[in-house]
């Protein structure tokens, strides 16, 4: 059912844990789907120089927060932007059908977190970037498809 | 005796059973040598029939039927469909009603046939409230009954957290109003009493990978008179209740296994109940913030079933795998479903505790060791996964 790089990531999650003095926090994730997560992030210069996470839920819950933030470790605020649930469940050499929309919440996760670093800095937003489109989605959007 | 972690720790008996080596032996004759179909008139065939006779006078013994009620299906859900939608068909032919009693935690075996009943035909249902334990209240059937309520279907003992039902007591409630009584007794076959008069039941399903039998057999016991349209047709076999060439292999495999199951039930029970104590009592001393699921003693010997709380069951399944062990959980990421285990939900269990939910249920072949050695790597497991868990606060 699952890949070897994700059963890898679920038994040795990478960036597991909390940033104190993060930059950024964002909280997402749907308790009736069972999957929520935190991610933090510090932000230097436009790029993302360090990232956590805590995830409650399933292993491939586990394995895309821990791939995504090593995915993001080191990349511009421009690149994270671009990231997408595919890139990252691809860089796990794909997950299951049915677990690509629920269990997939990096992305998610670390938007919520970059809108609330440009909450704070909102001088800092990149041109073309709106505020309201890194808003964390509804807690039901993963559960329109059940 | 040391583990065998190559062989793995076996906790899913729920689940399904090793074929029992008497069983396989039993059967192992039908394949090749008497292979005859029961119903060719010639020696070969004759034969056939007779050991299926055999076997449905054996199985008819230990549920104190008559063998003709005994009818052989392909598994414990098919048994469950001929027998609700058989009886419900029948009885609204007769002019009935169209009503249906069942629970809010039957397998979806029952479930969905009642569903697909309710949606698709234009029957109705009262889907039964359960209380924390997942018990059903024998007095709220008697007030669900109607003057048009056909069927009442609640199983033996539930497939999740081993909660047994009052069978005997709703079944005589239901035989005072002349109202057809099924039970989905899959999960207790082997463990619990079969006799269906003392149960007081017109319909019963069973299926044998339950109780170290083959899988692809099972049976529906229907009490004489019972009305039941076949939902396979075809031919005449099985007193033309379920149609289809018998599977006497299988049909002699499940009486083997069902008959080695009840000769040794109560030295098998008491050793899986002292194993399954001591496995429960472990988890809750070890482990905090658990709690056991489905009743505390009115459950099956092999039972243990839990909800762990900050962590999600799939999470757990797959980090006891790696440690060799074989377990289950109601999580909806174990499912193709999002939504947390129907049994767990019915039981007032909120989505976000029912996602923790692991089951370990128990068999005649699991020893005291390995009872331990679960003991020994969960406690980690759950730490491990807590330790990662947004939801978890440690205490102070």
């Amino acid at each position: 059912m699952y890949s070897n790089l994700v059963i890898e990531h679920f038994t040795n999650p990478r960036n597991v844990g909390v940033i104190e003095d993060a930059d950024g926090v964002g909280r997402v994730g749907n308790p009736v789907c069972g999957d929520m997560m935190e991610i933090f992030i510090k932000v230097e210069a436009g790029r993302i120089v360090d990232a956590k996470f805590r995830t409650f839920g399933c292993g491939a819950a586990i394995a895309t927060s821990s791939i995504a933030t090593e995915m993001v470790k080191g990349q511009t605020i421009e690149e994270v932007l671009r990231l997408t649930r595919k890139d990252v469940a691809d860089a796990l050499g794909g997950l299951p059908a049915h677990k690509m929309h629920c269990s997939n919440l990096a992305v998610d996760g670390l938007r919520a977190a970059l809108h609330d670093y440009f909450s704070k800095h909102p001088e800092l937003l990149p041109a073309g970037v709106r505020l309201e489109d890194l808003a964390p989605p509804p807690e039901d959007a993963s559960t329109e498809e059940a | 005796m040391a583990i065998d972690l190559e062989k793995g720790v076996y906790l899913d008996h729920a689940a399904t059973t090793p074929v029992d080596q008497r069983v396989v032996e039993a059967m192992l004759p039908f394949w090749t040598e008497r292979y005859g179909n029961p119903s060719s008139i010639y020696r070969l065939g004759r034969d056939a029939a007779k050991a299926l006779n055999s076997a449905r006078e054996r199985i008819a013994g230990i549920l104190r039927a008559d063998p003709s009620e005994i009818i052989f299906t392909s598994c414990g859900t098919e048994s469950d469909n001929l027998a609700i939608r058989g009886a419900a068909f029948a009885q609204r032919a007769r002019g009935k009603g169209n009503h249906i009693i069942t629970s809010s935690v039957e397998h979806h075996a029952v479930g969905h046939t009642v569903e697909q009943l309710v949606k698709k035909f234009g029957f109705e249902a009262t889907f039964l409230p359960v209380d924390h334990y997942g018990m059903v209240s024998p007095d709220e059937v008697a007030r669900a009954i109607r003057p048009d309520t056909v069927l009442i279907t609640i199983m033996y003992a539930n497939n999740e957290v081993g909660t047994i039902q009052p069978i005997a007591e709703i079944g005589r409630i239901a035989k005072e109003r002349g109202i057809p009584f099924h039970t989905d007794a899959v999960q207790a076959g082997g463990a619990l009493s079969l006799d269906v008069n003392a149960l007081n039941v017109d319909l019963l399903s069973l299926s044998a990978h339950k109780f170290y039998g083959p899988k692809g057999v099972g049976l529906l016991y229907a009490r004489k008179g019972t009305p039941l349209w076949p939902m396979q047709t075809g031919g005449s076999q099985e007193r033309n209740r379920r149609a289809g060439t018998e599977n006497v292999a299988f049909a002699v495999g499940m009486a083997t296994a069902l008959e080695l199951a009840y000769a040794e039930l109560e030295q098998t029970n008491n050793r899986v109940r002292a194993l399954r104590d001591r496995l429960i009592a472990g988890v809750l001393e070890r482990i905090p913030d658990v709690e056991l699921t489905g009743h505390p003693t009115q459950r099956l010997p092999n039972s243990a079933s839990f909800v762990v709380k900050y962590v999600e069951g799939e999470a757990m399944l797959l980090s006891l795998d790696m440690k060799g062990i074989f377990a289950s959980s109601g999580s909806a990421c174990t499912s193709m479903s999002l939504s947390p285990s129907h049994v767990l939900t019915a039981m007032g269990f909120p989505p976000e505790i029912a996602h923790g939910s692991l089951r370990l249920t128990l068999g005649k072949g699991n020893t005291e060791e390995e009872i331990d050695y679960v003991l020994d790597v969960l406690p980690e497991i759950i730490s491990r996964l807590r330790a990662m868990s947004p939801l978890y606060q440690p205490a102070a």
